[in-house]
């Protein structure tokens, strides 16, 4: 057992080094380019919705951060980990090796930009006015929900794209939409509370929601919505390791 | 006791309109009755046992399933019917250029085709300078993948094979690449392998070379098994002859 995982943390290590070096073609710029891109696009929607939203939502442009930030994380991860599988299709179907690894290795970069990015919206909260405190430590929670969700629903995607290979272009579809019922640039305030409690469903929402309970309000959600985001969360992958054990000695068939 | 043993082996294959088709035309199939799958056994009823340092031969005409049974021995497909029991690691020679990436340097692909072989760290540090050496390309280790020849790449791939010591080695065709010299230098380093103790499973079409490297040959056709034994000269004898048309071979 200790045998084997040391044997998968060495080919895991090198696929990360290989997804790096190929993703970057070593160049500083690269690396840059994907912590700037977020950037850029907050700040469209900031030039954009802050005339509407702005003078009713204190710290706009925090919450409107906090919105940003985990959804690119969770547009990014998911949308290329979908190619985790295909990509590496020459592999998996000449070696035995767990097929997982793949996706986990692309996720990595994903991370890495994540964190990058976490740093600067710790910045512009400085900006911001906002009062660290030591509430702030509770944010690894979320982050590791959003990580958890990530990877399910990326094993669920992976696999899907095997079977079928229309599935990038449902998917930005899809994610366009969740995009707008995350309530990013908005308040969910003005809705019904059964409507409120319907975005719950969504987990991205509840993420972002997480954030900026902790972050712009200072307090802390409930028990109970803490146990909600962890059962989605554990849900999306749930489900995606169930696909890959069952799928895994079939992918090979639609290669 | 035999390291690797497969005991009625059968497996089924299937092909058809899944492939390369999105969800809508998948929906769209269903609906209209249009989506057909078939079925085919790529091996039927293939039983072989191997003792440690054996070299088997598998020869056959194209489609005659070897491919196939050699994924299922490297555990990449699992049989329908039968099994396959194996003691110890299998190490696959992959084919050409699969699993190297053209934008790392050699150096970098070379160690990610060990960890994909499922060597440790430690020893691919120790065994690299040797790998590199044996497949005379130390001036390019740095240098791209993508810019070294189709036989370079081939070079590299052997050498990460068999100096790192499987239980099991499999070779897909390659002997064959690469130039005169280093053909005779990995047919040398072959026999080297095997005295070491290493079993070997060799697929091949030249079959000269299964006759002087192989102790043992499993003649395959149409995924059926039509001789298995160690009178290696006496099946390939009866292949080529097959092959001329001199004999037929009597379907069950």
């Amino acid at each position: 057992m200790l045998q084997r995982y040391k044997k998968n943390q060495f080919l895991f290590e090198e696929l990360v080094k290989r997804d790096f070096k190929t993703k970057y073609k070593r160049t500083v710029l690269g690396m840059a380019w994907s912590v700037l891109s977020p950037l850029l696009y907050l700040l469209v929607m900031w030039l954009v919705f802050s005339r509407f939203f702005g003078h009713s939502t204190p710290h706009y442009t925090t919450y409107l951060f906090c919105g940003n930030l985990v959804f690119s994380f969770f547009n990014e991860s998911t949308s290329q980990g979908m190619t985790a599988l295909i990509g590496n299709a020459d592999i998996f179907t000449k070696i035995n090796v767990p097929k997982y690894l793949f996706l986990f290795s692309k996720n990595v970069q994903c991370l890495i930009n994540f964190g990058l990015t976490l740093c600067v919206f710790c910045v512009f909260c400085v900006f911001d006015h906002i009062t660290f405190t030591w509430r702030f430590l509770l944010l690894l929670y979320p982050i590791c929900c959003l990580e958890l969700l990530n990877l399910g629903i990326g094993l669920i995607l992976s696999a899907l794209y095997v079977f079928f290979r229309d599935m990038q272009y449902l998917w930005s579809v899809f994610t366009q939409l969740l995009m707008y019922a995350s309530a990013i640039f908005y308040s969910v305030d003005n809705f019904s509370p059964q409507m409120q409690r319907l975005f719950l469903v969504n987990p991205v929402y509840m993420i972002i929601k997480y954030f900026r309970v902790i972050v712009i309000d200072g307090s802390m959600p409930s028990p109970a919505y803490h146990l909600l985001m962890a059962a989605e969360a554990f849900l999306a992958f749930g489900i995606g390791c169930w696909m890959y054990k069952k799928y895994n000695h079939q992918f090979l068939y639609y290669l | 006791m035999a390291i690797l043993e497969a005991k009625n082996v059968s497996i089924r294959y299937i092909t058809g309109d899944f492939k390369d088709i999105g969800l809508k035309e998948y929906v769209i199939r269903k609906l209209t009755g249009n989506y057909r799958v078939t079925e085919f056994w790529a091996d039927k009823d293939v039983s072989f046992s191997l003792e440690r340092g054996e070299m088997l031969g598998i020869i056959g005409s194209n489609g005659a399933g070897k491919s196939t049974l050699l994924k299922a021995v490297s555990g990449i497909m699992l049989p329908t019917q039968g099994w396959i029991r194996r003691e110890g690691s299998v190490a696959a020679l992959l084919e050409l250029g699969s699993g190297f990436d053209g934008e790392l340097t050699v150096r970098e692909n070379a160690f990610l085709r060990g960890a994909l072989l499922g060597y440790t760290r430690k020893f691919m540090n120790e065994t690299y300078d040797q790998i590199i050496d044996f497949a005379e390309l130390k001036e390019f280790e740095d240098r791209p993948f993508k810019q070294l020849s189709s036989g370079m790449k081939s070079r590299l791939a052997f050498s990460i094979a068999c100096l790192v010591k499987p239980d099991i080695l499999i070779l897909d065709e390659v002997l064959s690449v690469g130039d005169e010299a280093f053909s005779q230098k990995s047919a040398q380093k072959m026999r080297e392998v095997i005295t070491g103790g290493a079993t070997t499973i060799l697929v091949s079409h030249t079959l000269t070379q299964v006759r002087e490297l192989c102790t043992k040959v499993l003649w395959l056709h149409k995924g059926r098994q039509i001789e298995f034994g160690v009178d290696v000269q006496g099946i390939c004898d009866r292949y080529e002859q097959f092959q001329n048309g001199e004999l037929s071979i009597l379907q069950s």
